[in-house]
């Protein structure tokens, strides 16, 4: 049995820690569905919220032509399941105001001669005007307005001259991997569950000894021979286990709600959460020794989480980053753990290829413990 | 402390400088089977196009889903063999595009991005043929030509900050009275139940007026986004939406009967759901129907898109009626189940 | 470290708790000034004084929860500055402010605290019933701590604290807030434990309690004014209960333009 210089077992303290941790955790009634049901909710909830894709625009018709052509142009953009035409007129003011009001948000201007001018001279020109608000969201509702128009061009060369050769010379082929349907919750479930363990592992564990500090249990604590060491551990392990369990029935909900394939090895995938969850409750508790309440332990927390989330690649590309940003992700670690949740859940990376982000969490991890059992003191 | 003001700086300028939905620098692969002088001028437009970096030169076609594996890659180009004899002789040459669908989005664009460039190539090869019928379209973007993502940021960012401090901050500061016994001794003392909330929340109502203004300041000075409307309508909204978050965060107070459990519920229940679905980051229009509904309920979507129309169209209250309407609804409904709930307990 | 001995009347007796030349600066602030004392094994030593005194500034240096800013301090044999584990090994200490967990039951904090203390399952099990049982109060073996009334969470906190056999236990104002039917039940706990061996140091700002001790000092704004027994003190002021020794005290303090 470990035995501290002390004369004092080592493991025996940090079970005899973690068995209290667990009974205030079932005393508190409160929390008990907020930390197991809540997440679970979240993760259903924030699952189907979480898209880019864009299913419907609002489109209104400015039609200054009235002809048969401009008529199947419209009748075009009527028929496909990307638009509702929720308005018409001839009058480019109306639908600028229809824009403002948030009716529409594109807008399809057809010139007057439309029909005259393409058949006689062979071009003409029409308008799409695209509420830019949303950027990346217009630049889909553009191109997707552009395809239908370009379809119809070619439909029209087509049924003109049918012995027209219309083919790319280039032939594009196109294919996805790992996702063929494009779904986005594929995308998103594996990271809103590592953005639910997150929260769990951060602030639970983290709240915990500056909770201790507040109402001043740590008197007592700190009077005893517990060693720096076993207190943090005791404070770790019960919410790394619970962590654990919220992951392991997360990623069942993933699989049978969403349908989420899971090609790469689960060993893999609680191998490397095991250690991000060190990583990042060791941070919290790190946290923790720096605050004296826990109102600042928590904005501390809330306030590296935030800055953490937004720049690890969970909702936006790391790529398009600036090198200062990428520079600064590395301290981040949740920066390191989403890539190997997505690839060996959804591509099935094994070990190699994710050990570039492995070996930097271990780092992590011993580098927030110690900060954090340093930080702790026991005489002050 | 320095961290409450750093806050909305830090933010303001990581989301003006550092996150985008934008595409730049995504890593390919290229795989080319020709090394000709076509193949090599299609890839140079890729690379040279800003959103596109060489990632890797691959040489077999195994070696690509090692290459996707490894995380880095977005999309391999796959030229096949005689790519520039083939266009010559039979018009005809096909260029392989995959694209790693983990992220969906991120493919879609990628191979949007490819493709037009890929046609625009081919335009120039046959810029001197004439083709009938064609017709031309113009687009136009309104209100953000430059798609800058951080208009749909900032809006957000305040949303979310203000929340933060007024809601969240405020409801954990009045359950530490609750959960270390000092309202007792609050509530006998001769301050009116009232009085002592007003107390409590003032600070944090000045904090977030102060934040509101820092933020406003910076992203118009630094990230150049514009307040079209009025800036008297805007901070009277904003304060509008302070008042409002005050309430939200009393009431979460008023169920929780420890800082741990006002803080968890706050951020399940608002912050959570205010990032994902007030429209901040991802449209509103693209959910499914439910949670359109279920948005509904959440004052921040509302105030999204009165600050988004007040700065960036310059609406007034003639078009954000309903909205403002609606956040003072949620207000009076909050302080009204708050007193109930305070009542419930004194008595 | 060396043990010194003091003749007192005829008896030999080995400190337990050396001080000398205590300081303790917050800053500008001297909380505590020069202290200066010894505490005899065994016996039960009061440290007296007004609320602000600087009584539990001390008491946690003894403690090894505070670092001394200078003097020498030695606890049950361990220096002060180097070895606050190896103090915090042998002593017991129940802190003014209520600090075991009220969210927890009786037994439950008695297994958390045992455990900690190194102590096997079997002993922990004894332990707890027979200080319940002395406490009357096995009953509540289960009940959680908050629903307790504080009279008997301060009983508890005492026996959490010896509940190991320490050599020491350090009292914080232990009485503060009890009825006079609680307090004198409490002494008796303390005279117990005194008599199976542990030595208890108690501060105490009732000064009718330093009657009960054996020997006391008092402080006053940081310095020790006075240190013998009840007995000695009062003949030494002329005076016919500790609070007036202590009344006289302050008022010397005061002219003195403290």
């Amino acid at each position: 049995m470990l035995q501290s210089k002390y004369n004092h077992p080592i493991m025996r303290t940090i079970l005899y820690i973690i068995q209290k941790e667990f009974r205030q955790l079932k005393r508190n009634r409160q929390m008990l569905p907020i930390i197991f049901i809540m997440p679970m909710v979240q993760l259903l909830i924030l699952s189907f919220a979480a898209t880019f894709e864009i299913k419907n625009t609002n489109l209104f018709i400015v039609d200054n032509d009235h002809s048969q052509l401009s008529r199947e142009l419209t009748a075009k953009f009527k028929g496909s399941p990307f638009y509702t035409i929720t308005g018409y007129s001839d009058d480019y003011n109306t639908a600028q105001k229809a824009v403002e009001l948030r009716k529409a948000s594109q807008i399809l201007i057809i010139p007057t001669d439309f029909e005259r001018d393409l058949y006689k001279e062979d071009k003409a020109k029409v308008q799409i005007v695209t509420d830019a608000i949303n950027g990346s969201a217009a630049a889909l509702t553009n191109g997707y307005a552009l395809s239908i128009i370009r379809d119809f061009n070619v439909n029209l060369l087509v049924e003109t001259f049918p012995s027209i050769d219309l083919k790319d010379p280039i032939d594009v082929r196109y294919s996805f991997w790992y996702n063929p349907k494009l779904d986005y919750t594929t995308f998103m479930v594996p990271g809103i569950l590592v953005l639910l363990i997150t929260i769990i592992g951060l602030f639970l564990c983290g709240m915990n000894i500056v909770r201790e500090k507040e109402i001043g249990t740590i008197e007592q604590i700190n009077v005893t021979p517990i060693h720096k060491y076993e207190f943090i551990a005791g404070k770790l392990i019960p919410f790394w286990i619970i962590a654990l369990f919220e992951l392991a029935f997360g990623l069942t909900l993933a699989k049978l709600v969403f349908n989420i394939p899971i090609v790469g090895s689960l060993e893999l995938i609680f191998g490397v959460a095991s250690v991000y969850l060190i990583a990042i409750m060791s941070l919290g508790l790190f946290i923790s020794t720096l605050a004296d309440t826990q109102q600042q332990s928590m904005f501390l927390s809330w306030f590296c989480m935030v800055i953490f989330i937004l720049m690890s690649g969970l909702f936006t590309p790391i790529d398009s980053m600036p090198e200062w940003a990428k520079a600064i992700n590395i301290i981040n670690p949740i920066h390191y753990f989403i890539p190997v949740m997505r690839n060996v859940m959804l591509k099935g990376s094994n070990f190699a290829d994710i050990s570039k982000y492995f070996w930097p969490l271990v780092c992590y991890g011993f580098i927030s413990i110690s900060l954090a059992v340093w930080r702790y003191r026991k005489t002050s | 402390m320095i961290i409450l003001f750093g806050m909305p700086v830090v933010q303001v300028l990581l989301f003006g400088f550092a996150i985008t939905t934008d595409i730049k620098d995504a890593q390919i692969a290229i795989l080319d089977k020709s090394n000709d002088y076509m193949t090599h001028e299609i890839t140079n437009k890729l690379l040279s196009s800003g959103y596109f970096i060489l990632g890797a030169n691959l040489d077999k076609d195994d070696q690509i889903d090692k290459a996707f594996k490894k995380g880095n890659i977005r999309e391999a180009v796959i030229f096949e063999k005689n790519f520039a004899e083939k266009i010559e002789t039979e018009k005809k040459a096909s260029v392989q595009i995959i694209a790693d669908a983990s992220d969906p989005n991120m493919a879609n664009l990628l191979f949007n991005y490819s493709q037009s460039i890929l046609m625009d190539y081919q335009r120039q090869l046959y810029k001197d043929m004439k083709f009938p019928l064609q017709i031309q379209v113009e687009t136009q973007m309104l209100y953000n030509p430059e798609l800058k993502s951080v208009y749909m940021f900032v809006p957000g960012t305040i949303t979310i900050l203000l929340m933060l401090i007024s809601a969240m901050m405020t409801s954990i500061s009045i359950a530490k009275e609750k959960e270390l016994g000092t309202m007792e001794v609050l509530l006998v003392s001769p301050l009116k139940p009232f009085q002592i909330v007003v107390g409590k929340v003032i600070p944090y109502v000045i904090l977030s007026c102060i934040n509101a203004i820092i933020i406003l300041m910076l992203s118009f000075f630094v990230l150049g986004m514009p307040v079209q409307g009025s800036l008297i309508f805007l901070l009277a909204e904003t304060v509008l939406f302070i008042f409002m978050s005050l309430s939200l965060g009393i009431f979460i107070s008023t169920v929780s009967q420890t800082q741990q459990i006002a803080m968890m519920l706050s951020m399940f229940v608002l912050m959570l759901p205010t990032i994902l679905l007030s429209g901040f980051i991802f449209p509103i229009e693209n959910m499914p129907v439910v949670l359109q509904y279920f948005s509904m309920i959440m004052p921040s979507r509302w105030f999204i898109i009165i600050i988004k129309a007040i700065m960036l169209k310059g609406s007034g209250i003639l078009f954000l009626w309903k909205e403002t309407l609606i956040l003072v609804g949620l207000t009076l409904f909050f302080i009204t189940m708050s007193v109930k709930k305070f009542k419930v307990r004194l008595a | 470290m060396p043990m010194s001995e003091i003749i007192q009347s005829t008896e030999v007796r080995e400190s337990i708790i050396y001080v000398r030349d205590l300081v303790k600066r917050f800053g500008r602030f001297v909380a505590n000034d020069h202290l200066s004392f010894d505490v005899y094994k065994g016996e039960i030593f009061g440290f007296l004084g007004a609320n602000g005194a600087g009584k539990t500034t001390a008491i946690r240096i003894l403690c090894g929860l505070s670092t001394p800013t200078s003097g020498q301090i030695n606890v049950a044999g361990y220096d002060a500055y180097l070895q606050t584990e190896k103090i915090k090994q042998n002593i017991g200490y129940m802190s003014q402010k209520f600090s075991l967990y009220e969210d927890l039951s009786v037994e439950e904090n008695f297994t958390f605290y045992g455990g900690v203390y190194g102590l096997r399952r079997k002993q922990i099990k004894e332990k707890t019933t027979l200080l319940l049982t002395r406490l009357d109060l096995l009953d509540e073996r289960k009940t959680v701590l908050k629903a307790l009334p504080l009279g008997w969470k301060q009983k508890l906190a005492f026996c959490v604290a010896i509940m190991h056999d320490p050599k020491i236990v350090f009292l914080d104002e232990p009485t503060g807030g009890v009825d006079p039917i609680t307090r004198r039940q409490f002494w008796d706990l303390i005279y117990e434990a005194s008599h199976n061996g542990i030595t208890v140091f108690v501060t105490t700002h009732y000064m009718d309690e330093a009657e009960y001790c054996e020997r006391v000092t008092i402080m006053v704004d940081g310095r020790i004014d006075a240190l013998d027994t009840p007995a000695n003190l009062k003949l030494k002021y002329n005076a016919s209960s500790m609070n007036e020794v202590f009344l006289r005290l302050a008022r010397t303090a005061k002219a003195t333009g403290e």
